[in-house]
């Protein structure tokens, strides 16, 4: 970290709006940098995947940049990783939207959303908790916030899911997986609710990077 | 649920906020960006801004008002006119704007929705729809046809085939303005916005006439809009957006609370 600011990795494959996700983190205090390519990585504290868009798309452009590996490692690594929208569904095996294989962090499935009363999902809708999370401190339950969206991953595994939201059928909003997040809505066009959940992911960024910190100092000294 | 919107509708010239009738008489009313980000905070669920800079030479200011808008106002923002090819949707969602809207280019050419939606999304593709009511002939239901040009060109189509259209084509949400009640304070268009709800799955926005706040009830009962857009009675201070979703709220409908509590 440089000084007490987490550095922030946005994501760069091309994906459409960069300059809200980059102001959000910037106003609740993260140190960001946009990244296009893997040597953009180095340094960083943690990883945004952002993105609107279709998945076959936005593989091919991430292959093409050769993103795909070091997010792998990076992911791997138990490094911290927030996806959101497109890119939150991209965490997952793969998405019926252009029948894409995707990067395979989380098991399960994108598929569209069904019975919605209106597509895309575009709006303010609540955000409910399945279990409490530290991404959602000090975020009342039930908190509206931004979604612009066809798709929806279904996680294999229930163990991820943190919170749902209803739309017509209640899907998959928020999951988490140690160090690995993803949130089917806009923390950045989410006003207030949005920029909190913000500022928490930069909490759980920087107790990451001490932990990893301290763990290295042992580490050293067991070396030594 | 998802909730019904409340919009804030700003006219952009050269990088200022203008108001004016019908595109005449422009006042300067401020910065945009300073003002979107009052909305933002008054409890707006989303920003428009309706570039109606003439010159070309204009498009550079309007990136700019983007971008720092963008950087201040974090809640959703459509920009709209004078974008003609997917090039400049591409400049404008890169300064940080969400949605972009068509009105005369998806007239002039249909294949640039088809186009923006197959590189950006469809949820990034909205058409706005000016629909002038057509007299009534006898036995026949309401029509309404597509005008362009603030509501100066007649089209020859139908408003409400024109939005089955349009959607086919890719557009992720319909602004439907009513051009006989823009600017006229006598309430929305409801058969209008039914008429192309009730036969479209993607959300519609209403535009054009609003007076009261009951006003953005109707629209939303009666019109069956997602989301309720207007100017004049935002900018003079006639009401309140939490005046607005305090009616709407009243009348059972879905809102987002203004100034939601976060500790």
């Amino acid at each position: 970290m440089t000084g007490s600011k987490p550095r922030i990795a946005i994501l760069d494959y091309g994906a459409a709006n960069l300059v809200s996700i980059t102001h959000g983190l910037a106003a609740v205090g993260a140190d960001v940098v946009v990244a296009a390519e893997p040597s953009a990585l180095a340094g960083a504290d943690a990883l945004v995947v952002p993105g609107v868009g279709a998945a076959a798309s936005a593989m091919t452009h991430l292959r093409e940049r050769g993103l795909v590996e070091p997010l792998r490692n990076w992911v791997r690594a138990g490094k911290p990783c927030l996806g959101i929208c497109l890119g939150f569904e991209l965490l997952f095996d793969a998405s019926d939207e252009g029948d894409a294989e995707t990067l395979g962090f989380l098991a399960g499935r994108t598929v569209a959303l069904r019975d919605a009363p209106t597509l895309p999902h575009i709006g303010w809708n609540v955000v409910r908790a399945v279990r409490p999370h530290p991404l959602f401190d000090g975020i009342p339950d039930g908190s509206y916030f931004y979604f612009v969206h066809s798709f929806a991953p279904v996680p294999a595994d229930e163990g991820v899911v943190v919170a749902r939201t209803d739309h017509g059928r209640p899907f998959v909003s928020a999951v988490a997986r140690g160090s690995l997040y993803g949130l089917q809505f806009h923390p950045e066009k989410s006003s207030d609710a949005g920029l909190r959940l913000l500022s928490n992911f930069l909490r759980l960024v920087a107790a990451n990077a001490e932990t990893n910190a301290r763990a290295g100092a042992a580490l050293g000294s067991e070396v030594a | 649920m998802l909730a019904r919107r409340v919009i804030p509708c700003l006219d952009v010239d050269k990088g200022r906020v203008v108001k004016g009738t019908k595109f005449v008489n422009l006042t300067d009313e401020g910065d945009p960006a300073e003002l979107a980000e009052r909305y933002a905070r008054e409890g707006a669920d989303e920003i428009v801004f309706l570039d109606i800079t003439a010159a070309h030479e204009g498009r550079a200011t309007m990136l700019d008002v983007v971008r720092r808008t963008a950087s201040r106002a974090f809640v959703p923002l459509t920009v709209g006119g004078g974008v003609r090819s997917v090039q400049e949707m591409h400049d404008v969602l890169r300064a940080g704007a969400d949605k972009v809207s068509f009105n005369t280019a998806a007239v002039a050419a249909p294949e640039l929705l088809t186009a923006c939606a197959e590189r950006f999304g469809s949820q990034a593709v909205v058409c706005a729809i000016d629909a002038r009511r057509l007299p009534r002939t006898d036995g026949a239901g309401q029509t309404w046809e597509v005008v362009t040009h603030g509501g100066r060109r007649a089209t020859d189509l139908d408003a409400v085939s024109w939005a089955l259209r349009v959607v086919e084509l890719g557009a992720g949400e319909l602004l439907v303005t009513s051009i006989d009640r823009d600017g006229t304070r006598s309430g929305f268009d409801t058969e209008l916005l039914a008429s192309i709800a009730s036969r479209v799955r993607v959300p519609v926005i209403a535009s054009g006439g609003a007076s009261s706040p009951e006003d953005f009830v109707t629209a939303v009962r009666d019109g069956k809009a997602d989301a309720v857009l207007a100017a004049s009675i935002f900018h003079r201070r006639m009401h309140s957006i939490a005046s607005v979703k305090a009616a709407m709220a009243a009348a059972g409908l879905p809102v987002r609370p203004v100034g939601e509590a976060v500790a």
